[in-house]
């Protein structure tokens, strides 16, 4: 079966070390702070201009003033600082932030991303995400493997408008984990009760499996 | 000292024409001069410019401007929250230039610091890249992207004093220092107006210089977008 929403971010809190600042983009990355142990100090960042985010205010506690990127009222924690948007990007552009994690509609064999455009649809806009791709030291995507379709969101080439080129090092999808390298998508983990060749057949852009590769656990 | 205190939004707003490039500052309906925008509105300005993160939503923020029709164009990062916006663009009626986040803050503050350019890493090879300057730097390519002024520059701020110098309150801070510095006409819309001399210039995140007029914001909405919360133990 392949992942759950929940099992992709617990996975992904995995790669979080300790003394991290991170980004957390919308929706499946959002989960993962549920998934950091308390025992590794980590800073996340909200780029509307906070680092040491917390989680959501006790019910009659929440403040207008007081919200992340998602415009969800939150809480800073003990030792936050609050700045101004042209601050919070310095942090992401200029590589402060050691770990982005955000969603994708496509990705590619080079690592080149797209999220935010749909030709024809209504675009809402790509906010911070075409800075944080160009800006952390490391960017890891969580997404669907496939389409409702079942058609491979792991491309040869993205077929979407691009949101970064070559800046994705590493994708956890619902069917594995997945290094993208200068020889392409290599297959790190995959699903429990998948196989690697299943994860193979349903991935359209070039990929090895790397010879370590095995079966996840989640307890 | 020239007396830079209005009385309110409307009288504030004095000059405001057609046409004009209006700055908002504001990050959803986070720290938005909602007293400014509403008296924008009363005024019946149109054609306007607005540079803004956000778009507002259908009747709040910037919103209301877009349900008026008075808006012709708008520079944002995200709209994803207005249905109004998703009609006027669809049917052509309204333009929309779409700029990266960070590349609008930084813009803004190129815009207000006298720079009328800069090269940034985000965008290259993206769509938003075609047609500007690409420069090599240390093997890596950066796009130019251009500073941004406007006619009169719209924030709002917790505390101001007479002279315009401006403390914003936790993530409602967003954009406004940015816009601050870029309008020739800057407005600031406090929640407490207090006299010179009672905040401490070690605290101030806005000087008054980069403010022209400053009035005692009224019935602030504050309204919140998604309230998300954890039950009482």
């Amino acid at each position: 079966m392949p992942l759950s929403r929940e099992q992709i971010a617990q996975r992904i809190a995995q790669e979080v070390k300790d003394g991290y600042t991170v980004n957390l983009g919308i929706g499946i990355p959002t989960l993962v702070a549920n998934y950091i142990p308390s025992t590794k100090t980590v800073m996340l960042q909200s780029e509307n201009g906070l680092l040491g985010m917390g989680p959501f205010p006790i019910e009659g506690q929440e403040d207008a003033d007081l919200i992340n990127a998602g415009k969800q009222t939150i809480t800073a924690l003990k030792g936050s600082s609050f700045f101004s948007s042209a601050d919070s990007f310095a942090m992401i552009r200029g590589g402060h932030i050691d770990l982005t994690v955000l969603g994708a509609m496509e990705v590619d064999q080079y690592g080149s991303i797209a999220n935010w455009m749909v030709p024809g649809k209504m675009v809402k806009g790509m906010g911070g995400a075409m800075d944080l791709v160009a800006g952390a030291k490391n960017v890891i995507v969580a997404m669907q493997h496939t389409d409702k379709e079942g058609n491979s969101k792991l491309r040869t080439k993205c077929t979407l408008p691009l949101t970064g080129v070559q800046c994705i090092k590493k994708i956890v999808s619902d069917f594995g984990v997945i290094e993208v390298t200068p020889q392409g998508f290599v297959l790190l983990e995959y699903a429990p009760d998948m196989t690697a060749e299943q994860v193979l057949a349903a991935t359209e852009g070039k990929m090895v499996v790397h010879p370590e590769c095995k079966k996840m656990s989640f307890n | 000292m020239t007396n830079k205190v209005y009385k309110d939004a409307k009288s504030a707003l004095e000059g405001v024409k057609d046409n004009m490039t209006i700055l908002v500052g504001g990050f959803g309906l986070c720290g938005i001069p909602e007293n400014s925008i509403e008296a924008l509105r009363d005024s019946g300005v149109k054609g306007l410019t607005c540079v803004s993160n956000n778009a507002g939503v259908d009747d709040f923020g910037l919103g209301l401007l877009l349900q008026t029709r008075q808006i012709k164009k708008m520079l944002s990062s995200y709209v994803g929250e207005n249905a109004t916006f998703e009609k006027q663009f669809m049917s052509g009626e309204l333009e929309l230039e779409f700029c990266p986040q960070g590349t609008l803050a930084e813009r803004l503050r190129a815009g207000g610091a006298g720079i009328p350019g800069f090269y940034t890493p985000t965008g290259v090879g993206t769509k938003i890249a075609e047609g500007k300057e690409i420069r090599e730097f240390d093997g890596r390519e950066y796009v130019l992207e251009k500073g941004i002024t406007g006619d009169f520059a719209l924030v709002k701020a917790w505390k101001g004093d007479k002279f315009g110098n401006l403390v914003y309150r936790k993530t409602a801070r967003n954009f406004n220092p940015m816009v601050a510095t870029a309008g020739k006409i800057t407005i600031a819309e406090v929640e407490e107006l207090v006299e010179v001399g009672e905040l401490d210039p070690d605290q101030i995140h806005t000087p008054g210089v980069f403010v022209q007029r400053i009035f005692l914001g009224q019935n602030h909405e504050k309204r919140i977008e998604q309230r998300t919360v954890q039950k009482r133990a």
